[in-house]
């Protein structure tokens, strides 16, 4: 009998269960070595080389080295794993999280200092809150590029 | 015999530890937070404790995906601060109480709750960032007021515990801090929340109404919110809002839960938005 998922069906949003933890893995370790100040120097030096060293997929390490958070959460990374690297690149909680969202970094902080995303619309995949796939990327930069 | 005679609920954001480090709690953006927190951190001098026992989740930090114990009691000597990627925060180290500890986790194991013993762990802003809202920002030197008992909960690699299974532990730990024979004066602190997504699409997630009703039944009607399926959490709170069933644990531990006490007083209650991705939600309850 499979085993009961009921959080597959929440818009922009990955739990991490046992499964993406196996798959991300390597990707999780190699961001838990940034908690000591020598590694992320050796990494900040020479990404690619440092990557390199890590049994990670090739996927994983190009997620990395783009800096791509939503790309690295598929391949099975975790936030709390992956926020080693925004703190390696000395980025806040709230940039990391922004950047995830498509909007500039001003306009998802007064998003926030506004009380934050609403619930509304963004409870189940299929809805027409902000969050569903359809209306992403969000933000006026993703805008103006033309996404 | 030692006694249980408050609760403490609080967020524990790492944006406000690093406000606090770097000296910005009076910026305009920062101001409200912290005022809110003026009564506890006079209540803390009021009522100080002989101990705290802090449960609190760790963000990958003490434990990484080689191994991830759903339930950790800190029995050390002494907690550092970790290194979560920023360097260490300027706090000083935590001072244990592994005698109590390990009382505690003789205890609760008996009652059937499988908890796992740490005797080495760095702590992270999960339970430092709690402490230095109660307890303002002593130097290294002066130390935090009280030795803490960290109780460390997985709330970051599901499966992850169910709020009843919080609950029905935080009553395990009441019967283990009252079986112990020191006269000590312990408080219970659940951490983390309040409703907050730091992922995907939907990062930013606020739900005011619901933290609000929340705290509201976390006060009036905790066996009924006990029941509150995982899923309940990620939908209404984001999927980071899942670390409230933590608060659990700390009601399931005060005296009107199983014996004939009224509902504790609260004696402050604080609620605000933003945090940076998240919303603050704080109270303290006295057992009557």
């Amino acid at each position: 009998m499979a085993l009961h998922k009921p959080y597959t069906d929440v818009p922009g949003t990955i739990i991490f269960d046992a499964q993406q933890s196996r798959k991300g893995y390597w990707l999780n370790q190699f961001c838990m070595s940034l908690m000591k100040a020598e590694n992320r120097l050796r990494f900040k030096a020479d990404e690619r080389a440092y990557l390199d060293e890590w049994a990670m997929t090739e996927e994983q390490k190009q997620a990395v080295l783009a800096r791509d958070l939503n790309w690295c959460m598929r391949t099975g990374g975790n936030i709390y794993f992956l926020a080693k690297i925004g703190a390696t690149d000395g980025l806040s909680f709230q940039q990391m999280a922004g950047s995830m969202t498509g909007m500039t970094e001003e306009e998802y902080r007064a998003m926030m200092l506004a009380g934050g995303r609403s619930a509304h619309g963004n409870r189940v995949v299929g809805e027409d809150g902000d969050a569903q796939a359809h209306r992403q990327p969000q933000g006026l930069s993703a805008r103006k590029e033309g996404n | 015999m030692a006694r249980i005679t408050a609760s403490v609920f609080t967020s524990h954001v790492p944006a406000i530890g690093a406000a606090l480090d770097l000296g910005r709690d009076q910026d305009d953006y920062w101001k409200p937070l912290f005022k809110g927190y003026e009564p506890s951190k006079q209540w803390m001098k009021d009522n100080k404790p002989d101990v705290i026992f802090l449960v609190y989740n760790d963000h990958a930090t003490a434990f990484s995906l080689d191994m991830i114990p759903t339930f950790a009691i800190g029995t050390a000597d002494s907690f550092t601060p970790a290194d979560e990627g920023w360097g260490p925060r300027p706090v000083p180290t935590v001072v244990g109480h592994p005698d109590l500890a390990s009382h505690i986790a003789q205890s609760v194991i008996q009652q059937d709750f499988d908890l796992t013993i740490v005797n080495k762990m760095d702590v992270d802003h999960g339970l430092t960032v709690p402490l230095s809202l109660m307890c303002g920002q002593p130097t290294p030197e002066q130390g935090w007021p009280c030795p803490v008992i960290p109780f460390a909960v997985n709330v970051v690699q599901y499966p992850v515990p169910s709020g009843q299974r919080c609950f029905n532990l935080g009553r395990a730990i009441r019967n283990a801090i009252e079986s112990y024979d020191e006269d000590l004066n312990v408080h219970i602190w659940g951490t983390g929340g309040m409703s907050h997504q730091l992922q995907g699409a939907r990062a930013g997630l606020i739900n005011k109404e619901w933290d609000l009703n929340f705290l509201d039944r976390l006060i009036d009607n905790p066996h009924g919110l006990a029941k509150m399926p995982h899923i309940d959490y990620v939908r209404e709170a984001g999927s980071e809002g899942i670390e409230l069933v933590m608060w659990l644990i700390a009601r399931g531990a005060m005296s009107d839960i199983d014996s004939p006490a009224p509902v504790p007083k609260v004696a402050h209650r604080f609620y605000h938005v933003p945090a940076s991705n998240t919303a603050v939600g704080h109270l303290i309850l006295e057992n009557q």
